[in-house]
């Protein structure tokens, strides 16, 4: 089954929408924030910007279900914040604090949140699909109602870890939807230099025997749809999906690349498509919000983010001596008599 | 003599090999018009064109096999893993192909290759990021493994790994990219298997690689305005590991110190340290001391990472509890 949906039919309510534009707005912001905090000296090491990719996370991860997991690459700030990752904790790893959701170890690249059941950042490309298939066969076997979404960018395709959790996940028929967000650059190789497929990586899912969806990823609303329909398809026992969402990378693949192996005009482009500019016009012209309702979002979006930048900065390093703790547990693991669940 | 970064070292030496020889491709991730991760390779797309500047997918695997099967067809590949993290994904086509296709052909085939890759922690990217996995690869009969300090020795050493009928892997280290050093004109060659003594001393022996040798004479010189003289040794490659100097000098100082970023547990000190006591030990007048990584997955934070990465000050502290014993 390979099925490219045209249009969003779902119908939402008013603050279900103001919802949608909310997080994307979190998301925009916290990131202005971090390559602003970046370049005062407060966040170091890698930092990927998801600047103009926020209708994928908010539009999947808001169909989702709190006992779902997400799965996520290094440029996971969207998706920890759409799963609900409390902005102070994310932005305070960012800046190496003892208050980080990693508790300062991880980084940008490695977030995690398990009370979230966002169950993390990994930073080796393509890594994190074989985990998501663990995690969804741990779900499986033990009977729990989830399922994982596990995102990937274009340039894991590539890799040997994509096409073995793919068909691993298939002949297992494992509840997890793999999310390709395709913004048409690994680095700065571009699909069509690097993928035999470049043009219809949705079928590649057909190799393995799993439906597999193509979709405008600028638009939260088909994104929501998508995502829907695929939840509905693993939660029902069928099986893995695999999903392609178009987009683009507004910025660098890291703050430190300028990206000039993009053309301007392709850039103006996807510019025009931004996801939050497009959805504000929406729900303006089809008079589903007021510029009062959202310019108070923004505020409020902006205020939060202030103060998690505050919190960032307030909250104190790591003792030293945590560099020796959680290599290994403290304690062995209790015998729970050979049941499947706790 | 003109003074170069590192970097310059690592490009001029690829150049060369480019220009002398038409056998000679590069391969590696984002090394085209990108540049390459540490740009390296900038502007040699233009220079020498895509057939020869050969951007790959991400397929660790797949890039570094076809190098080995291109070297066993008659090519020089000279391919760019990234960083050295993700040479994890092309272990077997490394250990179990590069390293091993001449013994088990019985001495018919061979991968003249070079395998260009990157070390090293300090850059604040983390636990993925930050490895320092060189002498994993010393441990493989038919492998190579060489771990330039100084752009003089990368640049000497470069020119000889590319008369090299077997696989190297030349290993930069992250932070070393912009330190500059003076390399003469010409082509001159460091030969592989050859260890140097950066700094004459009397009272220890420092054995070293890559990154920590900087740190180690920095850490010399400090001890030197209180009288205390250390010899400091570079080991240049792990394999073919020369050990004669070191021998040599710990005869003469009778204590020796390893200095390396890996941790501390099988890293390669462990090695020196063996071969040490094997051949020098009753000129040792204590034991062989080690300073090395903190044994933990490498933290992002600032103030974690520098305590898990030895700085010249526990250099210099670890030479002095070696000498008061
Ligand atoms: C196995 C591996 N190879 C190389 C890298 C270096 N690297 C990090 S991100 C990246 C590009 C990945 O592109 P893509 O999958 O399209 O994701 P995007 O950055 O576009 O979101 C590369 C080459 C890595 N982290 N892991
Ligand atoms: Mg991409």
């Amino acid at each position: 089954m390979v099925k490219v949906p045209m249009t969003a039919k779902e119908t939402l309510e008013a603050p279900q929408l103001l919802e949608l534009y909310r997080q994307m707005m979190l998301i925009r912001v916290f990131e202005e924030e971090c390559a602003r905090q970046y370049m005062q000296g407060n966040i170091h090491g890698f930092l990927h910007l998801y600047i103009g990719e926020e209708a994928i996370a908010v539009g999947s991860i808001s169909t989702l279900r709190d006992q779902d997991y997400v799965v996520t690459h290094y440029r996971d700030h969207g998706h920890a914040l759409a799963k609900g990752i409390d902005s102070k904790s994310a932005m305070a790893e960012l800046f190496g604090k003892a208050t980080g959701c990693s508790r300062g170890k991880g980084g940008s690249m490695h977030l995690f949140d398990t009370s979230k059941n966002f169950m993390g950042g990994y930073a080796i490309v393509a890594g994190q699909m074989p985990v998501a298939a663990g995690l969804a066969l741990a779900a499986k076997s033990k009977g729990e109602d989830r399922l994982v979404i596990c995102y990937l960018g274009d340039g894991a395709l590539n890799e040997g870890e994509f096409h073995e959790s793919m068909n691993l996940a298939s002949i297992w028929k494992l509840p997890v939807i793999y999310f390709c967000e395709n913004n048409l650059y690994g680095m700065g190789a571009p699909v069509w230099d690097t993928l035999a497929l470049a043009d219809n990586i949705y079928k590649l899912a057909e190799s393995y025997n799993m439906p597999g969806m193509r979709l405008n990823g600028m638009d939260v609303l088909e994104v929501r749809e998508v995502t829907q329909e695929a939840s509905e398809h693993v939660r029902s026992g069928k099986g893995p999906i695999f999903l392609e969402a178009q987009t683009y990378r507004f910025r660098g693949h890291s703050i430190a690349d300028p990206a000039e192996y993009r053309h301007g005009i392709e850039v103006e482009d996807w510019l025009e498509k931004d996801p939050i500019v497009t959805f504000k016009r929406k729900l303006l012209d089809e008079g589903r919000a007021s510029e009062q309702e959202l310019s108070d979002i923004d505020g409020a979006v902006m205020k939060e983010i202030e103060e998690a930048a505050k919190f960032a900065d307030d909250s104190p390093f790591p003792e030293i001596d945590t560099l020796f703790e959680d290599v290994y547990a403290d304690q062995p693991v209790p015998s729970n008599s050979g049941r499947l669940t706790e | 003599m003109p003074e170069i970064s590192y970097r310059e070292a690592v490009s001029s030496a690829l150049r060369e090999a480019l220009n002398d020889d038409l056998r000679v491709f590069l391969v590696g991730e984002d090394i085209g018009p990108y540049g390459g991760a540490y740009a390296v390779t900038k502007g040699f797309t233009e220079e020498f064109g895509p057939d020869r500047i050969k951007d790959s997918p991400l397929s660790e695997s797949a890039f570094v096999g076809a190098g080995v099967g291109a070297a066993m067809g008659g090519l020089r590949p000279i391919v760019e893993l990234m960083t050295i993290n993700f040479s994890m994904l092309a272990m077997d086509q490394i250990i179990n192909h590069a390293a091993k296709v001449r013994y088990m052909s019985g001495g018919q085939l061979s991968a003249p290759m070079i395998i260009r890759t990157v070390t090293g922690g300090g850059a604040q990217v983390a636990a993925t990021h930050s490895q320092n996995f060189e002498g994993w690869f010393a441990t493989v009969p038919g492998m190579k493994v060489v771990v330039p300090s100084t752009p003089y020795d990368v640049l000497g050493l470069f020119r000889s790994c590319r008369e090299e009928a077997d696989p190297v892997m030349f290993v930069e280290h992250i932070l070393l990219y912009s330190s500059r050093g003076e390399v003469p004109e010409g082509t001159y060659k460091v030969p592989l298997g050859e260890s140097d003594v950066k700094r004459k001393g009397s009272h220890l022996t420092i054995v070293s690689y890559s990154r920590m040798v900087l740190l180690a004479l920095d850490a010399a010189r400090k001890l030197s305005q209180e009288g205390i003289e250390v010899e400091v040794i570079d080991l240049r490659c792990l394999r073919p590991l020369d050990m004669e100097p070191v021998l040599e000098s710990v005869r003469k100082t009778h204590r020796a110190l390893i200095v390396e970023e890996v941790w501390k547990t099988g890293g390669f000190g462990a090695e020196v340290a063996a071969q040490i006591q094997e051949h020098a030990f009753d000129y040792l007048d204590g034991p062989v001391a080690r300073v090395a990584g903190a044994e933990v997955p490498m933290p992002y934070s600032r103030p974690l990472e520098r305590a898990a990465i030895p700085d010249s000050d526990v250099i210099a502290h670890a030479v002095k509890s070696s000498i008061m014993g």
